[in-house]
């Protein structure tokens, strides 16, 4: 025991004393979440939308003003005729324009339903469907506001947003975000630390040593995980307090959650790192086999059923798709245990596949 | 003497099809409790591959090898408490300060510093004042002696040094094989190898291993006194020239040069001085200097190796 305290003493050096370790396990998690938080959000604010108003009655101008009023548009262009909307379109200046009929007042008078013409920009096929879903509740809300109680002439659709009715994209990137961090710091980092050791000659001297290869890989695992603790703590006060992400669910089961998605990276890290001759193969292993699918396969930026059934195959692989569910269901949804078992069983039982594979690849002798 | 460590018929070759290197080819060794043996020959002769198989780092493709007994394919385990292996290569923490280093290795092997300090006082009171300094900025004979301490502290049996001394200034050499010394007074084996030949003299015994295999095994002073030559030391203004000269002649076996001198072998009674001196003469050479020489370990060493390259070949 003695011996596995100071393996983890001497682990805790190593990341103390490089200037660039520490560079990434204090500045990673919070640039990411910024990043994430400000660059890639899909929220919409002050969305620049043209209105041609054909109609200019004051009905039309109080929902052109409603329009405006809110955080999500802002009237940049009014304009006369269609074929300034095009010209318009062209320079970049709206991204939307909403048409008033002439007969819109009338129509609305008369009680029976009105039409208005939404034009998107649609060159960003995702920003126009969520900017249209907008200004269609915009508008849904303006005319109930109008006429409450009149039932409509024709069937409406009237859509709930559950758990995140603004579709606020920091809900769902935050445990994206933490499962990224966490599997950079505790995969990549285990395993070049490991690497290291074999590259530097350091594995030569500590193998002469009477000390069981179990000790070894898990004293490198100890550190980290201590780390990764402390990353999703900075992650989590980041996203609470600079992009309002609720927690709902309960803390402590989202801290399981993570814990186990640490102890499957750290076991995936040890696993590389026997597999890896040199440091650059196991970043490489760590950063394009890793890395590369955890952001763009894991549903931390799309969504996974909208992928090709090959791709779809592939993410079950990612430990990170099995913690951002967990991570959005306790989170978002504020379910508990019942509803993550599954992929909380996945992950513990890569977890004991790596950790198998990687005490029986030790090599107690060099290669 | 009884016996501390036994190599029989160890081979070891990398690699595959064309580019297979047989780094030890059938190496046969015996060395006694507490002696001070010595490995010397060229680089990629073996000596790293013939200790990291004593270090049971490695497994022999054919032969077998023992410390204190215990094999060291199946009884790795036991070997790895009893010896002490300083690799070739410094292989320490260099972002952890001497004492760090000291103690993570104290403890790795279930001691601790204080309890070993005895053993080690010899050799730490030189690593001392630099107690707190990382071991990566310490000068290299520091970090071999930092190293020599690391593989010290659990009180092995054995120790295994490969190349201790490379890369390291003469005064800290000669430092080091004095605490070899101290050591093997203790009742340590003690297996080194080591490039210079002033320090093989040191060696109770000594190996010479060249292309993987043993050419050579016996005391200093038996290895020079069955060196079958005379020796001439010869210098003269125009040594690269000389050299070329002094092969060319008749009564030469062969010719290195060794610093100032070329050493030049000859058969006892083919040769008398006078006659080497007026063929140099006749050839121009100016400044001419000839004197008899005993013939070192080093005039061993080469004509063991150009017999063991013609063997080889």
């Amino acid at each position: 025991m003695k011996q596995f305290f100071a393996f983890v003493e001497k682990e805790f050096y190593h990341i103390f004393r490089d200037k660039a370790t520490m560079l990434i396990i204090l500045l990673m998690p919070v640039v990411q979440v910024l990043i994430f938080g400000f660059a890639i959000t899909t929220d919409i604010q002050n969305t620049e939308i043209g209105i041609l108003d054909l109609s200019g009655t004051p009905d039309s101008r109080a929902l052109v003003q409603k329009i405006d009023a809110g955080p999500y548009f802002q009237v940049t262009a009014r304009i006369s005729s269609t074929d300034q909307l095009e010209s318009l379109f062209k320079k970049g200046d709206i991204k939307i324009a909403l048409v008033i009929p002439p007969d819109f007042s009338d129509d609305m008078a008369m009680g029976q339903g009105t039409q208005v013409q939404l034009v998107t920009d649609a060159s960003n096929p995702n920003e126009a469907s969520i900017v249209n879903g907008y200004l269609q509740s915009i508008i849904g809300a303006y005319s109930l506001e109008r006429y409450p109680g009149d039932a409509p002439k024709s069937t409406s659709i009237e859509t709930r947003m559950l758990y995140n009715p603004q579709l606020k994209s920091a809900y769902t990137f935050v445990p994206g975000v933490i499962g990224l961090v966490l599997m950079l710091i505790c995969t990549l980092m285990t395993s070049v630390s490991i690497v290291r050791e074999r590259e530097l000659g350091t594995m030569e001297a500590l193998l002469v040593a009477p000390s069981k290869p179990i000790c070894i890989i898990f004293a490198k695992t100890v550190p980290y995980f201590a780390v990764s603790l402390f990353n999703l703590l900075v992650i989590i006060l980041l996203s609470i307090f600079a992009f309002d992400v609720p927690i709902r669910g309960s803390f402590l089961m989202f801290f399981l959650a993570s814990i186990t998605y640490i102890f499957t990276s750290l076991c995936l890290g040890i696993f590389i790192s026997t597999v890896s001759r040199t440091q650059q193969i196991a970043m490489i292993i760590s950063l394009m086999g890793l890395m590369l699918p955890t952001v763009l396969l894991s549903g931390l930026m799309f969504p996974i059923e909208s992928m090709p059934a090959v791709l779809q195959g592939l993410s079950y692989l990612l430990p990170a798709r099995w913690f951002i569910e967990m991570g959005r269901i306790i989170m978002i949804k504020g379910l508990g245990f019942g509803y993550i078992w599954m992929q909380w069983t996945i992950l513990m039982g890569m977890a004991v596949v790596f950790l198998g594979l990687s005490v029986r690849g030790f090599k107690v002798r060099l290669t | 003497m009884e016996t501390s460590v036994v190599a029989s018929l160890v081979s070891k070759s990398f690699g595959h099809g064309n580019h297979r290197v047989q780094a030890l080819d059938g190496v046969s060794l015996r060395v006694g409790k507490g002696e001070l043996f010595g490995i010397i020959g060229p680089d990629g002769s073996g000596k790293t591959t013939l200790f990291r198989i004593l270090a049971s780092l490695m497994l022999p493709d054919k032969g077998r090898a023992y410390i204190e007994d215990f094999d060291t394919v199946s009884q790795y385990r036991d070997i790895r408490k009893i010896i002490g292996y300083m690799p070739g290569r410094f292989s320490l923490y260099q972002d952890l300060s001497v004492e760090e280093n000291l103690r993570f290795f104290a403890t790795l092997f279930g001691s601790d510093i204080e309890k070993s300090y005895p053993d080690i006082r010899p050799i730490y009171r030189y690593l001392e004042p630099f107690r707190t300094r990382k071991a990566g900025k310490l000068s290299g004979g520091m970090k071999q002696k930092l190293a020599l301490c690391c593989a010290l502290i659990h009180a092995p049996k054995v120790l295994l040094l490969d190349e201790p001394t490379t890369g390291v200034d003469p005064v800290s050499r000669m430092e080091f094989w004095g605490m070899l010394d101290l050591l093997k007074a203790k009742g340590i084996t003690v297996i080194a190898s080591t490039p210079y030949m002033n320090e093989a003299m040191r060696c109770q015994r000594l190996c010479f291993l060249q292309n993987g295999k043993v050419v050579g095994c016996d005391t200093p002073e038996n290895i020079r006194h069955a060196f079958p030559f005379k020796v001439f030391s010869v210098k003269s203004a125009d040594k690269s020239r000389l050299l070329g000269d002094l092969r060319k002649f008749p009564a030469c076996h062969a010719c290195y040069p060794f610093g100032a001198y070329h050493h030049f072998y000859y058969k006892e009674g083919s040769l008398r001085m006078e006659e080497l001196e007026s063929y140099l003469a006749s050839l121009q050479h100016e400044e001419i200097k000839i004197k008899e020489s005993e013939p070192t370990i080093e005039d061993c060493f080469m004509n063991l190796m150009s017999q063991g390259g013609t063997d080889g070949n």
